[in-house]
Order: C-alpha cells, then structure tokens, then sequence
C-alpha cells in the first residue's frame, strides 16, 4: 500500500474533476474553431470541420451552451483554490523568474500558482461575458427581440471577450506543454511528489503532513486492534 | 353628372386625364383624387412640376392628395354649396370674372320670368305637401318665336346675372366661414387663388368625384362649380373644366350605356307614363333652339332614337308601328332607383332580384334595412366574379352580420363571371376614352361574360314566351338577336353594334351617298331617322367604323404638345378629348391665350389640336355658342328647370346634420334639408339627432382597396388589412381614445367596431358657434375575403338620395364614438 | 448606365474577403440609383405591391396598428414598407411626410462590414449591395451592421432579406419595379449623377414652393447611397420617421469588424509563437536533481522514523 502510493505520487485531480475538465477542453477547442470563422474570414475554412458555413452558425451557441454548463460545476469546485493569497502576489512579482525557469528563487505557492489562479477567473469572466453578449445576438431566438445598439454591443463584446479567452486558452495550453508534468497531471490525475514539491511547495508540505496524519492514525488503528483482541 | 348636363350640354368629364397637365390651379374638392385615383393623379403631379401649377385641397380631412398640396383648407362634410356660393359672390362683387366670355358665352344676358322668386330658402312654386316644385317659373322671357329675350349690357335687373348675383351675395366671407367651418383666411386664400384664373391665359380645373356626388344636395354642389367655372371663363379650355373622376373602371361607360332605369343607351330617355303618344314623346326631347340659329344638337333626337330601335328591334321596327315606341316601357315613377327598389321589397312589394356588378348589402345604405329586404324576396340572383357579401347574406356571421338562416327563405343563385381581365372588350374611362384591351387570362372554373350569362337568361325567355306565350310577348320575341353565338355575344359584335351601321345606302342633301348599307358608321352625323341606320349608342358611334376598331388605337403621339394624343383609343364624342372647345376661342375665332388653344377658325373651318366640339364650318359670325347640345348654345348659369331643387343652387344641410338648423335659413324649417329630396317615411324614422349622435361623419376609400373587391385579394390585404375610423386628436382625448383602441361607431341605424386611426389631419371646426368634430369612416372590408372580419361601413349610412338621382348620402351622417 | 449582364466579373466587393475582387472592368460603368422625392409622394403602396408581385412575396395578413402603415416594418417578405408621418411645421400648417422606407444601397455599407460570409453580401459595380442568399449563413450580423436597420433575418430559412434594388430587373435593363409603378413620378431610376441633378432641380422646385430647407438626402457617412431622398425638410431628416441625420457604419461595428479584426487575428498567433519561441529559448519547466532528491530524503526520513516507532513498539509488546 505505502509502495503503491509512492509509485503513484500525490493525487492532483480527481477523475471526475478530470473529464470535467476535458469536456470543457474540448469544446472550449471546438467554440475556438467554430468561432474563429465569424471573427476573420481567414478562418473561413474551418467552417469545413462543422459540415459548412450554415452548421458551423447553428452549432456554435449549443457547444457554447453545453461548455457554459459543465465550466459552471467546473468553476465551483475550483473556487476555493482559486482564491488569491499573499505568496501569490510574491510570485506574480517575480513573473521574470517563472518565466526564465529560476524557479528556485519563486516562493512556495499551493495547489495553484497564480497564473492558474489567473486563468481561472479570466475564464470565469470571460465563459459569463460570452454567454450573455452570444445569447443577445443568437439568431434566430433572441436576437430579433434586442435593440440594434445593444446587438452591435453584444457582438463586439463577444468578439473582444473571445479574443481574451482565446489568449488566455494559448497562454494556458503552452503552460501545460512548457511545464512539465503538468500535462500529464490533468490526463492521469497523479503528479510526483517531486513535481509538487517543486511547483507547489505548499501544496506538497499539506500533502505531507497528511500523508504523514494518515500514517500515524493507520499505526494506532493496527496497533489498537491486537490490543483489543488480547 | 346631374349638374353637368343641365349647365353644359352633356353628363361627363368636360376636359380628360392628361389635359389636367395644362392647368394652372387645381382644385381638388368633393374628391380625393390622389387616394382613391392615384393613376390618373400624375397628370396633377405633371400640372405641377411643368406648368407650375398650383393644387388647392378643400375636404373634411387632410386627405393623400393634399399631402402632396400647395394649401389645403379643412370644410364640414356637405357644405360645398356655401364655400362655392361664396367665391361665385366673391368674383362678381370684386370683378374677377371673365367679361367676355361670360356674355358670349353664357345665358348672362337672358331674362327671366317675373314669376319667378326665391324666399325662406324655397324657390317659387314649392309644393311642402309633395316634397316637390313646380317647375313653371323657372323659365326665360320668351318671345313670340320661342326665342329668350336678353340685355347683352347684363344690366337688367331679371337677367340671369342679376338674379344670379343677388342670389350669391348672402353667401358672405363670415356666412361661409360659420357654415363650413373653414377658418376666414383659408377662404379668402382658396377664392383668391381661384379668382386669379379669370385671366383668359390661365385656368383652373375642379377635380371631384364621389364627395360631391353623394350628398342630398349632390347635383347642385357640382352646378356651382360649373358656374363658377362659366365665370372664370375656364370651360372649353385647356386645364379647365369641371372634372369628375369616375370611380370604378367603367362607371362613365355603365351611364353612356343608359344602365339607370330611366336612361335609354346615350343618354337617350324611356319615357313616362303619360307620354302615350311617340310624336309628344320626340317633340319633348328634340329641343329647339331658345336662342336664334344655336346648335341645339338634340334637335335631332330622333335620328339617334329611331337608330336605337332599329338596332334593338331590326325589321320589326317600322315608321308604321312608331319604330316600335309602343314596346318601350313607360315609368310610372321618377326614377327607379336603388333605394326605391329597396324600399318596395322591404314592403315585400319585390320578390325577385338580380343583383349584377353589385354587392348591395355592402354598397347601398342602412344596411339593416338592404338585410331585412333581401329576407323578404323569394329569390336573388347574384351575377358576380366574387363570393359578395349579399350572397352571403343570409348567413350567420357572429357579430359582423347576426342574421337567423332559418328565417331568411330567400333562395339565392350564384352566377360566377368572369373579371375585366378574363375578356375582351373596352372600358370607357373618366375622359370618355373607350379603350379596347385584351383577354389577359383564360376565366377560372364555370365563369362565364356577363353578356353570356344574360344572353343565355333571354334566349330561355324568349323561348318561354314563343312555346307557352304570355302577356305582352312582342318585344322579347321580336328583339333583334343578330350574333354568330346567340348564347355568347361577343364584344366585338356588341361594339360593333354600338357604333351602327347603314341598313341602306344613306344620302347627303347633295345627294351624294355617305354611307352605303351595311358598312359601318363614321360618326353619328350619318343617323337618319328614317330607319335607314342602326346604332346601339349614338355618342359612340365612330368608335369602330370600316377602317376598324378606333378603340384598339395605341398611338400616343402628341405633335402640339398638348397632351390630345387623337391617334390614342377613341374618345366620345367624335374622337372630341376636350368638351365645348369652341369656348376655347374667342367669339372671332382667335385663341383667348395662345398656349391655351384648342380650336380656332383658320378662315375656312374649325381646325386645332383637337375635333372641334363645334360644327366644323359655323363662322364666327354666325355667333353660335359653344356649348352646342344646350338649347342656348351657351353654358346655363340658370339650370331653368332641369334640376329639381331649382335654377339656382342653394345651400340646404344634410339630412343628418350636426347643427339644429340651416345657418342661411334658420327660421325656415322647410328650407333645412333640400326641400326636393325624396325620403321614404321610414328612412325618416330611421334620421338621427345630433343630440344622441353628436359627430359629423363622412365614408370613402383608401387606396389600398377597391370598394368590397380586393378584401379578396392577399397583397391588398396586406397593405391595408383592418378596419379603421380616423378621429380628430381633440375628440379622441376628449374620448380618452388613444391609436390603436378599438371603438365603436353607432348611427342611428346600427354600428361598426373598428380601430381608432387617431391623427392631426382631422381638426375640430366652429359652426355656426358651437364645435364640430367629424369622424372618418372607410367603406372597405367586410366578413368575406382575406382582410380580418368587420363590420360593413353602410351599416351607418342613411337611406336617403340626391333629389335628382338619388344617389344616397354617403358622405354626411351622424355618428357617435364610444371606446371598447 | 449600360444594361448589364449577370456576371461575376461585375461583382467588385464582397463581404468578408480581403483580397480584391474584379476591379477591372469599371469601364464605362456608371452607378445606378434610384431618386425617391418624398415630396411628391402620396402614399398608394403602389411599389409596395409591385416589390411583392415582382420577388413573389407575400406576407402575413396584419392588422391595423393606429396608423396607415401596413405592413407596420420591413420583414423578410416585406422589403419595403411606407412610413407615414403627421407633421406641424413653423407655420402651424400640417404637412403629411410619406417616406418609402427600403435599402439605401450604401456605397459602404454596413451589412457587408459586419459579415462574416465570405461572398454573401456583394456589391456590384453598378452600386447594387445584394445579398446572396446561397451563401448568407443567418448570423444577422449584417442587421446589426446596417445604420438603417434594414436587413430581416427569416425564421423560415435563417436567411437574410433586403431589397435587391430588383438587380434582376436592372441588369436586363430594367427598372426596378418599384419606380415601374410609382404613378406620380415619386420614384426615379438612372445613373447617380443623372439623379443628383434631377434632385437638384427638385429641391430648387421645392425652394420655390416656400420649403426653404429642402434637400437631398445622399448621406456621407456611408459614402452616399444608391436610393437618394428629395426631401422638404432636408434639416430634420428625423421627422421622417427617424431617418438618421448622419448615418454611419457604428464605431461599435468597427471597432467589432474593422481593422483589430486582422489585429487580433495576428495577436492570437502571436501568442501562439511567442509561446513556441519561448519553449525554444527558455526551454522547459523541468523537474531539478535537488528537487528529488529533496523527496528522496523526505521519505527517507519519514521511512526512518516510521521504522524508529514501529521498532519501539516492537519493544514495548515484548516487554509487556
């Protein structure tokens, strides 16, 4: 049991908090490349991978919809971790270190380092600007019942907001790439305690600890049980 | 119409569509030309841009036409009489009015009898008991030779002008403005306007339609027009004249054709009961000149006559049996009109009706009493393209038409025609143009022509009548029936027939043949009433002589720039497009203006830019005058005694009316409606008070409609598809009445629902000291077709008609508005 | 003005494409438009009627709303509507504005601006702005777009609908139907300049006749339309059932569509780059040698103590 679980290294994300995750993900991806086509026609063609022009514009606002839902659950159970802390405002400080890898000099931060924290409520802003500016132009329900300045408002908050979630997805994709681990972290859930206690110094102290609380009530639990027995 | 004839010479549109473009003042009242005539409107808009013409709307509301209006000046419904009454004092007092042509050209100069007198608002000879006048005053000085006597100075004090200048000068500025409503200054600008036009370089037209013909005073609304238009000296000219626009597509041809019950085709007349005799019966309607050596055209009645009944009756017609005289019916009344008709089957005196190219529960008056008639009758017949409202009428339609079916035992037959545009055939327009056109679209489904459908009716008849006999059988089986198919005539054969032809070979006095038997006619001075010619309707003879169909003529060249266009269709009478244009040069022949020319003497005969309206080698020192059908030779200013209300007209107010009496006679209850008008005892019953219904109401068309028609038709719907009433902005606050309520509008006959238009385009007006607001009412929809359910308008309108044709009185009547 | 044929070589923009479309063959092309002079309108719905008989449209049976105006707005089967206007003027007099509300055919127009279809708005080198409905993809932007709210999306097909100008008509060399039925001569068709003059002539027309303001309503803003106004009031366009005063593609449309469309397109795979570019000079965030070693003594020591308690313990049960 304790091999096992030093095999695995500490549990990061759950397996539902995982395909939460990548179903937001995906169609996150699939609204990029649905959307993109209606902000430039240099995009055009990847109204091809939706079955045309027309589909890509019916399919658009239902995936937008359905991410909308499942980032909502998301958000909530990220929202504790999310908070930002003192370390954290140290660390986006030093922005220059984390990106020149001198990582050793960053503080400990915990379970999420400030760009996580970031991502998470520029994506918070950014899922509930898109929902409401693509629900006041969605064609054919609710965009005939809105004024024509308010349609004109909507559209280029949807555009403008989506370029800053578009961004951020970059920003946020590239992280998982550079950082090593992290990818994997949100594909098999597990990371090494090496890499927490790396990355996240604090994070890997609490897992620590608990591991080590766990250890001590495993020890009584074992050793209480014979004595009773006697 | 009726106030043309009598002061003109002939019943129609003096001038024609395009010669408005020549006008330099038009004055569209009593219609609302570019509403319910927006094709024929362009010829304003060119008057206009071109001719930088001036358009002047007088009218209950601020109408489409005076959207596009230089001024426009608001009037109560049924008043015209005063507004006009008050420019013809206007003109005299202050010498706007043409010297010379009114003593050349007018009965100015005539004398009348000293019997004659008017007072308390009656002319002499007024029998109250009766209701009607005797007409024995109304009459010239005449001399032993039957010729009038006349002071051409105009000085003597019972000339036509004299009197006529008396009578007109109660009609003052402050008279008129009380009785019409229309604020002082906007009367002083319109008469001014129109005063100006007394210069013989310009003219003014009038241009009006329905709104003065349905009125109880309608004929003599339009009599004043015509004399002012006589005083300016605007008749015979180019944009002149006095202009009824007809409303429906072929109304001018249905009055040509003589389809009144009194009429015979060309304005022919059947005759009365006690004119037994067919020599009295010609000699009363072949008038001899009153002024030495005139025209006098109907002199020759009997030429058109005898020819009418050659071409109805063929061989059977002979000088032995007074060409057949004796078949013609007699009337035992005035006029058999619409509201006669009703009147005797609501007393069940009626039991059969062919209802043909009308829909008479929609279009004739008091609705409630055309639905309780037609209950009455043990079958109707409705001859129509469209499933009408009347055939329905004995159908429950909830609120819109709440009858009991199975109280109605009127059994009704549909006869499906086919429309204008299943046929061919020629349709006769305001400007008396016959215009040919062509079958568009094969008829759907059974439809069959109108002359189809009677054809079929009259040869079954006639067939009766030789297999099983019956009373009076001689002019059903002796009528002639001379087409290929005697079940279809067709149209060609009919205006063929119209035009005549020779049934043998017709002389000049020089003896020389004009015209040999069995060619077509050239015009009606070939008719001979010898029975020698044949001619359906003698005013359209030329339209399809031997050189073919002048009706089908397309060519729309114009080589003097006058709009005449005489290679276009064909125009009755002879190819004449400007009526009386004799009038359009002075008495030696010269044009009065030189742009305004229309016919002048060259030395040898008439010639111009358009068929001189005037026997064509007449010198102009022979002084015959222009209006040659009158048996003056000039435009009566004294109608004598050929209206029924009187020689002169006078304001009388509507048999509904907002206001206790008639302001110009308020002590003269007997002068408060028109003294010669015709009501029923219980369309009396059924006159509201203004107390109970306190708003003047006028009923007329939109442009997006024709009449009950186009509720039929999608894209008509669509542009206009509910029923609306338009209220002034004061009433519908004083009402609490915001656009788009719903209202009610109740007469004393019923009520409609309708939506309120509420606009600034109706305002309130000061009559006779107290407020009058007046409510707009449009004719269209009904509970057929595809526009939402209504009401139908006439549910309100009052059973009740001009004196002289009784046309009912659409356009004045009482009303009160409540909101839903 | 030429009779034109239908031919892609005549389509000399089209909406979201940045590549040039034929410029070449503007020879002898002069840009049509269509004059409507509001002064001389009486408001018969004449070109109503002929736009729906002439592009078979047919819509729904209304209902009457208080006024003349019916159908009451533009809807994909109604092109164009009349809007009537009761107005007091200075004078106190009443004055009935009646204006023929359709597509102004702008010379940049809005709904082309704003679309995303590639080819679905285009104008033609006459100065018609058409929409291609086998390429319109329904977004209604181009009704966001239009600074005349003209365009109306189908709830049928999702497809967009304005006024052609009856292209159809006018490159067999026609006139569009609307002007064909007009009775008082209210509707004018012919090249641009030919309008403008005749516009002029109405307005000075219109100046003699005591309309002081009158004017011709061809908007800057849009670069002129190809439907020009006669109007009598030229200086309150609003009282004409709130015709803009000066019309223009809105700044929100530009700042949606204009040039950060292309902006943001490079920023995006910018950040793209920058990210690949610092992968490459940065290289990647890895795991240090202190790091795990760290660990490693971590669970050494944790192990250690781990096996110091259970060796006591160990003792203890001996003992006892």
């Amino acid at each position: 049991m304790t091999a096992d679980r030093q095999e695995k290294g500490l549990l990061r994300y759950s397996g539902w908090t995982r395909l939460n995750h990548w179903l937001v993900a995906i169609s996150f991806v699939l609204l990029v490349l649905s959307g993109l086509p209606f902000f430039h026609p240099f995009f055009w063609s990847l109204t091809g991978l939706f079955g045309g022009p027309t589909m890509t514009r019916i399919l658009h606002p239902y995936i937008g919809l359905f991410m909308t839902l499942f980032f909502l659950i998301m958000a909530v159970s990220f929202f504790k971790e999310s908070l930002l802390k003192r370390h954290d405002i140290q660390w986006l400080k030093q922005i220059r270190d984390v990106l020149t890898n001198r990582d050793e000099r960053l503080p400990p931060v915990g379970k999420n380092n400030a760009g996580q924290k970031l991502v998470y409520w520029i994506m918070l802003f950014c899922v509930a600007g898109l929902l409401v500016t693509g629900l006041l132009i969605w064609q054919p329900y609710f965009a005939d019942a809105v004024s024509i300045t308010l349609r004109r408002l909507a559209s280029m908050g949807h555009a403008y907001i989506a370029f800053l979630a578009i961004t951020t997805l970059i920003i946020h994709i590239y992280s998982g790439i550079w950082v090593k681990g992290s990818f994997q972290a949100m594909i098999r859930g597990h990371v090494s305690k090496a890499w927490a206690k790396h990355h996240h110094g604090l994070w890997y102290e609490e897992e620590m600890k608990k591991e080590h609380r766990r250890g001590e009530i495993e020890r009584q639990h074992t050793s209480s049980q014979p004595r009773g027995l006697e | 119409m009726a106030g043309l004839a009598p002061t003109f010479g002939r019943g129609a549109m003096t001038n024609h569509w395009v010669d408005i473009r020549n006008a330099d003042l038009i004055i569209g009242m009593g219609g609302n030309p570019a509403e319910a005539h927006p094709v024929g409107f362009r010829w304003v808009m060119e008057a206009k841009e071109h001719n930088d013409a001036r358009l002047v709307v007088v009218d209950p509301r601020f109408t489409r036409t005076a959207a596009v209006a230089d001024f426009f000046a608001e009037i109560r419904t049924g008043t015209d009489i005063a507004f006009l009454g008050g420019l013809i004092s206007y003109l005299i007092e202050n010498d706007h009015i043409h010297h010379e042509y009114v003593r050349a050209y007018t009965d100015a100069s005539l004398i009348v009898r000293e019997e004659f007198g008017f007072e308390d608002g009656l002319f002499t000879g007024y029998d109250a008991e009766n209701g009607e006048y005797e007409m024995g005053s109304w009459q010239y000085e005449y001399d032993e030779e039957g010729h009038a006597l006349r002071d051409d100075t105009l000085q003597h004090p019972r000339c036509v002008f004299q009197l006529m200048r008396e009578h007109f000068s109660r009609y003052s500025l402050d008279v008129v403005s009380s009785v019409c409503g229309t604020p002082r200054d906007k009367i002083q600008r319109v008469w001014d306007m129109a005063a100006e036009t007394a210069r013989p370089e310009k003219t003014m037209t009038f241009l009006y339609a329905l709104g003065w013909t349905q009125h109880s005073i309608g004929s003599q609304i339009i009599r004043t027009a015509a004399i002012v238009q006589l005083l300016l000296g605007n008749m015979g000219m180019r944009g002149g004249g006095v202009n009824a626009l007809r409303g429906h597509s072929n109304i001018q041809g249905l009055t040509d054709l003589g389809l009144l019950s009194d009429q015979l085709p060309g304005y022919l007349t059947l005759a009365d009961n006690d004119e037994q005799e067919y020599e009295q019966f010609i000699l009363d309607r072949a008038r001899p000149p009153l002024v030495p050596d005139e025209v006098s055209y109907w002199r020759h009645y009997e030429r058109f006559h005898v020819s009418l009944m050659k071409a109805w009756f063929g061989d059977a017609a002979t000088a032995e049996n007074d060409w057949c005289y004796h078949w013609l019916p007699k009337m035992g009344e005035d006029l058999y009109d619409i509201l006669h008709t009703f009147e005797r089957m609501s007393h069940g005196e009626i039991n059969g009706y062919f209802c043909q190219g009308f829909n008479a529960l929609a279009a004739f008056p008091h609705k409630a009493k055309v639905t309780a008639s037609l209950s009455r009758l043990k079958y109707l017949v409705v001859i129509d393209p469209l499933s009408t409202e009347t055939a329905e009428f004995w159908r429950n339609q909830g609120e819109y038409h709440d009858v009991n079916p199975e109280e109605i035992g009127t059994e009704v037959f549909r006869l499906p025609t086919t429309s204008f545009a299943e046929e061919d055939g020629s349709i006769v327009n305001s400007s008396r143009w016959l215009q040919w056109f062509w079958q568009a679209a094969p008829p759907p489904g059974e439809a069959r022509p109108d002359a189809a459908i009677l054809a079929g009716l009259f040869l079954r008849l006639q067939r009766l009548y030789r297999e099983e006999g019956g009373a009076f059988p001689d002019p059903i089986l002796n009528l002639h029936w001379p087409y290929r198919r005697p079940d279809d005539p067709s149209p060609h054969e009919l205006a063929r027939e119209y035009n005549g032809w020779a049934l043998e070979d017709v002389v000049d006095p020089e003896r020389n043949i004009t015209v040999r038997a069995g060619e077509q006619l050239e015009d009606f001075g070939m008719l001979r009433a010898d029975g020698s010619t044949a001619c359906g309707c003698w005013v359209f003879a030329g339209c399809w002589t031997e050189q073919g169909n002048q009706m089908a003529r397309r060519d729309n060249s114009d080589p003097y720039g006058t709009g005449q266009t005489l290679g276009w269709a064909w125009a009755w009478p002879a190819n004449r497009r400007i009526l009386y244009n004799r009038a359009s040069a002075r008495p030696d022949g010269t044009p009065w203006a030189e742009h305004k020319a229309v016919v002048w003497w060259d030395g040898q005969r008439w010639v111009g830019n358009d068929v001189p309206d005037f026997p064509e080698d007449s010198t102009p020192g022979a002084n015959q005058g222009p209006f040659v059908m009158n048996q003056t030779g000039r435009g009566q200013l004294f109608a004598r005694d050929r209206m029924n209300e009187g020689p002169f007209p006078e304001h009388y107010e509507p048999f509904e009316t907002p206001i206790a009496n008639n302001p110009m006679h308020p002590n003269s209850p007997l002068a408060k409606n028109n003294p010669a008008a015709r009501v029923f005892e219980q369309d009396r019953e059924n006159f509201g008070s203004f107390e109970e219904f306190p708003h003047a109401a006028t009923s007329y068309r939109l442009t997006e409609h024709f009449h009950y028609w186009t509720m039929h038709n999608r894209l008509n719907a669509i542009a206009q598809p509910e029923k609306f009433v338009e209220i002034g902005e004061t009433l519908a606050q004083e009402l609490g009445i915001v656009k788009g309520d719903r209202v009610r509008v109740s007469s004393k006959r019923g009520h409609i629902d309708a939506v309120a238009v509420v606009t600034k385009r109706i305002r309130p007006l000061q009559v006779a000291g107290q407020t009058v607001h007046q409510v707009g009412i449009p004719l269209h929809w009904g509970f057929m077709g595809e526009t939402k359910k209504a009401h139908l308008t006439n549910t309100l309108t009052p059973s009740v008609g001009d004196a002289n044709t009784q046309t009912p009185e659409y356009k004045s009547f009482l009303v009160r508005v409540d909101k839903l | 003005m030429r009779g034109e044929q239908i031919n892609s070589q005549n389509i000399i923009a089209r909406s979201a494409t940045s590549v040039p479309s034929p410029q070449e063959r503007d020879g002898g092309i002069d840009t049509v438009t269509k004059l409507i002079d509001v002064s001389r309108c009486i408001g018969c719905k004449a070109c109503q009627v002929a736009c729906s008989e002439w592009n078979d449209l047919r819509d729904e049976v209304g209902e009457c709303v208080g006024e003349y105006d019916n159908p009451a707005d533009l809807s994909p089967n109604t092109w164009q509507v009349m809007r009537f206007n009761e107005y007091e003027n200075e004078q106190g007099n009443l004055e009935w504005l009646i204006r023929k509300d359709n597509c102004m055919h702008c010379a940049e127009p809005g709904c082309r601006e704003a679309c995303p279809a590639p080819g679905a708005i285009v104008q033609y080198a006459n100065g018609i702005v058409d929409f291609n409905s086998e390429l319109c993809i329904g977004c209604g932007y181009c009704v966001a777009g239009c600074p005349f709210d003209v365009p109306r999306i189908s709830k049928k097909d999702g497809k967009s609908y304005k006024c052609t100008l009856c292209s159809d008509r006018v490159f067999n060399g026609l006139e569009p139907a609307c002007v064909k039925s007009c009775p008082t001569g209210s509707i004018m068709f012919g090249t641009k300049k030919d309008m403008l003059d005749l516009a002029e002539t109405r307005t000075d027309f219109l100046k003699s006749r005591g309309f002081d303001s009158a004017g011709i309503y061809d908007p800057s803003g849009v670069g002129g339309t190809h439907v020009i106004y006669v109007l009598q009031h030229a200086d309150k366009p609003e009282i004409y059932n709130d015709l803009p005063r000066d019309p223009r593609i809105s700044p929100m449309v530009d700042a949606w569509k204009g040039v950060t469309k292309p902006l943001m397109s490079a920023a995006i795979g910018l950040a793209a780059l920058t990210g690949f570019f610092h992968y490459v000079t940065a290289g990647p965030k890895e795991l240090s040698e202190e790091d795990i070693e760290a660990v490693r003594a971590d669970e050494a020591r944790e192990a250690e103590r781990k096996a110091e308690r259970e060796a006591s313990e160990r003792n203890r049960e001996e003992r006892s």
